[in-house]
This record gives structure tokens, sequence and C-alpha cells, in this order.
């Protein structure tokens, strides 16, 4: 799926005389892709466990945790971008990892983004996922861990669907990456930390709104790539 | 004994161009070439040679500069050469000049190219930034729509124009956003026997760009850099109403750019004697002339004034600043 979007890209200066090279917008997609799907990687390995635990077992403030998943979910992203900055800041708490200004400082803040969001969607999926399920995988002696999956492989459809709605909060922000990424290119016009999202700022910025809009359907191409990549994924599980 | 061969080449390649840069601090370049191990061990196993400028390569240099330095294409343009000469790409964060000072109080850059004299002597004065250098000019000019409601087109004093605008109560859009534009704005308000306010005057909040395609939109006036302006004037209709001092006009539209490096006594983890190399080869020959020699449409966008025969000694220091007066001062070894 990526390697066939960079292809495209690559492709396209042939027929279309774009105001730019090829290898900006290529190192652009780069690092957007490679920033969010890590950033949505690491969010799904700790939110569904998350997930699992808060909608299966019982425990005081339970109530209170859901509502801060589902507060999460509408976190404005330059505010996420602001503590994150401030934590990573040389002058901050976790400045001695010299993370400020790097792709992963862009990973940490979309990590915080979708989170909620694949967190709260989850919740919902596994806990509509019937009772009469787990028990069932339970009496058949299966461990916490089988039923476990058993849920996941019953509820997949609903996470495929978390997953993809942290995705779409991931690489669309440009918020948090922005202040944290400092939409760094290197000269030759290799990105650094510049997204989609903070290149088509900035080049609506500089007045060359062309730029901007082939990168803001670059962007809408691959969220519809990996929603139809996911969907095949997670759609076709719907039986049972 | 790799550590210590790199600690070598730091202290020779910190002391040369703290040399070329003109400074006197030299031996600032110590407590950096000592935190080099961290961040860029892995590269220099061999082939490094007795040549002091290829010790830098595969670190990493964070600048923090204003959006008119970016959105104009000169940047690009002497990072391009500074990698060539150095073999150090450059990080390059573009701000306003508030937020790139505040950004290098924070700890986050190595070296700050801005262009708001009083901000940058505060940076100093907090300790925060060291060996200030004059680097460039250009100007200010006041653009407004081709047909000038307010009827300040041709006028030879920007203070008058900014007081004919105010009491016409036509459209101003102001960056808004503590840049050096913005403070310059503040300036001629400060001069003008009129206070910038009302619906007519609008803060932006936003870069050069942004601001420029604002005003064009809404047909307003605004103060802009001449280079940001030479660069989009393609891509917006406004006119130049009033001219800056490269054109003649007055010498409150004057706009020099200075470059400064963190001080490395308070941000001892920053690429102190890289951004000093970074100082030195722009306000040298090359650097220069790469500046001299960057055009847009045929117009030259910023005019060096790093290297003279006769120094002004007043570029080091913040403004008005007198050795009696500090005393105190144990900055200089």
């Amino acid at each position: 799926m990526t390697g066939g979007a960079l292809l495209a890209v690559d492709a396209l200066p042939a027929f279309v005389d774009l105001p730019f090279e090829s290898h900006y917008i290529t190192s652009i997609v780069r690092v957007s892709l490679y920033v969010s799907l890590v950033a949505v990687a690491i969010s799904t390995l700790f939110s569904l466990p998350v997930a699992m635990v808060v909608g299966f077992s019982e425990f005081p403030g339970k109530s209170l945790v859901t509502a801060i998943i589902n507060t999460g979910m509408g976190f404005p992203s330059v505010v996420v971008g602001l503590v994150v900055l401030f934590m990573l800041s040389s002058s901050g708490p976790f400045g001695p990892l010299g993370l400020v200004f790097t792709p992963e400082a862009m990973i940490i803040s979309q990590f915080v983004l979708a989170t909620p969001v694949i967190t709260g969607v989850s919740l919902a999926a596994v806990t509509s996922v019937e009772r009469n399920v787990r028990d069932a995988a339970f009496a058949m002696g299966g461990t916490r861990l089988d039923v476990a999956l058993v849920v996941i492989k019953e509820a997949r459809f609903g996470i495929a669907t978390a997953v993809l709605a942290g995705f779409g909060r991931a690489i669309s922000e440009v918020g948090s990456v922005l202040i944290v990424g400092g939409n760094i290119a290197y000269a030759d016009g290799t990105s650094y930390t510049r997204n989609l999202t903070t290149a088509i700022q900035l080049e609506a910025r500089q007045g060359r709104f062309e730029t901007a809009m082939f990168l803001g359907a670059i962007l809408v191409a691959l969220v519809l790539l990996v929603n139809a990549a996911v969907g095949r994924l997670g759609g076709s599980g719907r039986t049972r | 004994m790799p550590i210590q061969r790199r600690r070598f080449l730091a202290l020779a390649g910190g002391a040369a161009t703290a040399g070329v840069a003109g400074c006197t601090g030299m031996f600032d370049g110590e407590d950096e070439a000592a935190d080099g191990g961290e961040d860029g061990g892995g590269d220099d196993g061999g082939g490094n040679g007795g040549d002091s400028a290829a010790s830098v390569e595969g670190e990493e240099l964070v600048l923090t500069t204003t959006t008119s330095t970016y959105d104009t294409g000169l940047l690009d343009e002497v990072n391009l050469a500074f990698e060539e000469r150095f073999g150090t790409p450059v990080q390059a964060i573009a701000q306003g000049t508030g937020a790139a000072l505040e950004t290098a109080r924070n700890g986050d850059a190595d070296v700050i190219m801005v262009h708001a004299r009083g901000s940058e002597d505060e940076f100093m004065e907090e300790g925060h930034g060291v060996n200030r250098r004059d680097l460039m000019f250009n100007d200010f000019v006041i653009l407004g729509s081709p047909d000038d409601p307010a009827g300040i087109e041709g006028g030879e004093d920007a203070v008058e124009a900014f007081e004919t605008v105010a009491e016409a109560e036509e459209m101003f859009v102001s960056r808004g956003d503590d840049s050096g534009t913005h403070v310059a704005e503040l300036e001629i308000w400060d001069e003008a026997d009129a206070e910038p306010g009302g619906e007519w005057y609008v803060e932006a909040g936003a870069g050069m760009g942004d601001t420029l395609n604002q005003t064009s939109q809404q047909g307003a006036y605004t103060l802009s850099d001449r280079g940001t302006y030479i660069s989009q004037r393609g891509e917006i209709e406004l006119e130049i109403l009033v001219e800056g001092p490269v054109e003649g006009g007055p010498e409150i539209l004057a706009n020099p750019y200075g470059i400064l490096a963190a001080n490395p006594a308070v941000h001892g983890d920053r690429n102190y004697d890289l951004g000093m190399a970074y100082i030195g080869f722009l306000t040298g020959q090359e650097g220069q002339e790469v500046v001299e020699n960057y055009t847009l449409d045929g117009e030259q966008l910023f005019f060096p004034e790093a290297i003279s025969e006769d120094p002004n000694f007043e570029q080091y220091v913040p403004e008005g600043w007198s050795a009696n007066g500090d005393a105190d001062d144990d900055e200089t070894a």
C-alpha cells in the first residue's frame, strides 16, 4: 500500500507539470506514514489491553475512567502539542532524551491523541460482545488469555473501526506535530519532521495554494487507502 | 581513546570557527566537546583525517529563525552551502522572532537568526545568547490594495502613513505574533499620533505569508518585509505604497537581521561549536556572497552587512551596554 502510494506520487510529474520536486513530496509522505503508522501501532498495543481490562472488570471509579477516555477523544491537539513540547523540551523533565523536534516527538503526541480514540471505540466494541460468548469460551476451559482472544476475534470489526478512527485522528492533525516537530525539511528538500498536514499549512502560508491542494489530495487518498486496506481485513470477518 | 580524539577535534573546530566569527570566548567550546560523544558518537570511526571541519559530520544543528528568511527561500540557499562546506544538514525551524527566541530560551536551539534588536538584546542580557553578529538587512514596506482607499501612496513618512490609515479607519492587518515585523510595526505606532485599535485594526496572529494572504483578501493595509512581499507578490493583490530605506524610504522601516548562538554556559547540551561554525560561515565571505547573490524575480532580497573593515563593535553586545556598567560580568574568559 505504502509502496503503491509512493510510486503513484513519483509517476505524477510525468504528466502534470508540478511546481515542486517529487522528492520533496515523497519524503513528506514517508514522514507522515512513518509517524502516524508507528503512533497508531503503539497506541493499539496499549489500547486493546486497557479496553479489555476496563470492559470486563468491575472496580470503583470505572465510570470515571470511561469518562476520561471519552473526554480524551475530543482533546484539542494544540494543547497536547504544548504539553508534549513542555515535557520533551531541554528545560522539561524529559529534556535529556533530546527528543524535541524529532519524528519521535511527533509519534508521542500522535500517540497521546490516538490512544483515547482507539481505547474508547474498542471499549464499546468489546463490551458489546455478548456475555454468553465469553462464558462459553471460559466453560470450554479457556484461560483468561484465550477468552480475551475470543473476544477480540468477535469484536474485530469494531476494533478495526477503532484503529481506523485513531489513524484518521493521527494523520490528519496539524496542531501538535507542528509544535513538537517544528515542520523541519532540510535545504535539499528532504523532510525531517514535515508531514502532509504541516506541509499544507506551510504552503498555504506562502500562498502556494495549488501545492497545498495537491498535498491535501494525497492526504485524503492515503486515508482512503488505509481505510480500504483495514476494511478488507476487519470487514470480511463479520460472519460468525 | 576515540573520545579523546573527538574532543580534540571538536576543540580545534570550535577554536577555528570562533576565530572566524571574531569572538573572544573560544574556550567555551570545551563544554560542548565533552558532551559531543552523547549525540553523535557512532559516526566518527575513521576517515576524519586532520581536517577539523570533518569532525562535525553526523552532528545536528538546530536553527530557529523567522518566517521571512524561510519563506523567501534564502535559508535553503545558505543552508545548502553550509552543508556542502561542513557536511552537516541544518534543521531550520521557521517561527516568529519571539517564538524563535523562546524556543532557544528553553534550550532547544543551537543558533538563532532573527530581526528584532530589542528582543535579541533582552535574550543576551538574560544570559541565553552570546556572540551576536549583524548579518544582513533589508527593509519593511507598507502595502495596500492598488486602489489605496486611505490615499497613502508615495508617502515618504511611514508614521504619517500609519496615522492616515488610522484616521480613515481603513482595515490594517497586524502580524500580532511578537515577530520582528510585529515589533517593528508597534514601534511605528508608538511614534504615531494614533492608537492601533478598534474594528479596523486586525491581528492575524500568523506568519508573514498568511498575513499577506489575509491582507490581500480583505483589501487592507499591512507592514511587510520586502523579501516576503517580493517572493509572494505573484499570488496576492498588494502594492508597495510606502517604500523602505532600500528604495530611499524612511530609516524607521529598516530591517536588520542578527544571528547569535545559545550560551553554552546556560545551555550546555547545545551544539555550541557547530552553532559558531554556522555563524562564522554566514558572516564570512562565502555566506555573505550567498546572501548577496540570492535573487528572486531578478531582485536582491537581502543585503549582507557582516563584513566590514571598520566593524561596528556594538553588534556583539546589547545596545547601550558598557563594560563599566556591568563590571561583575564574568562571561569573558
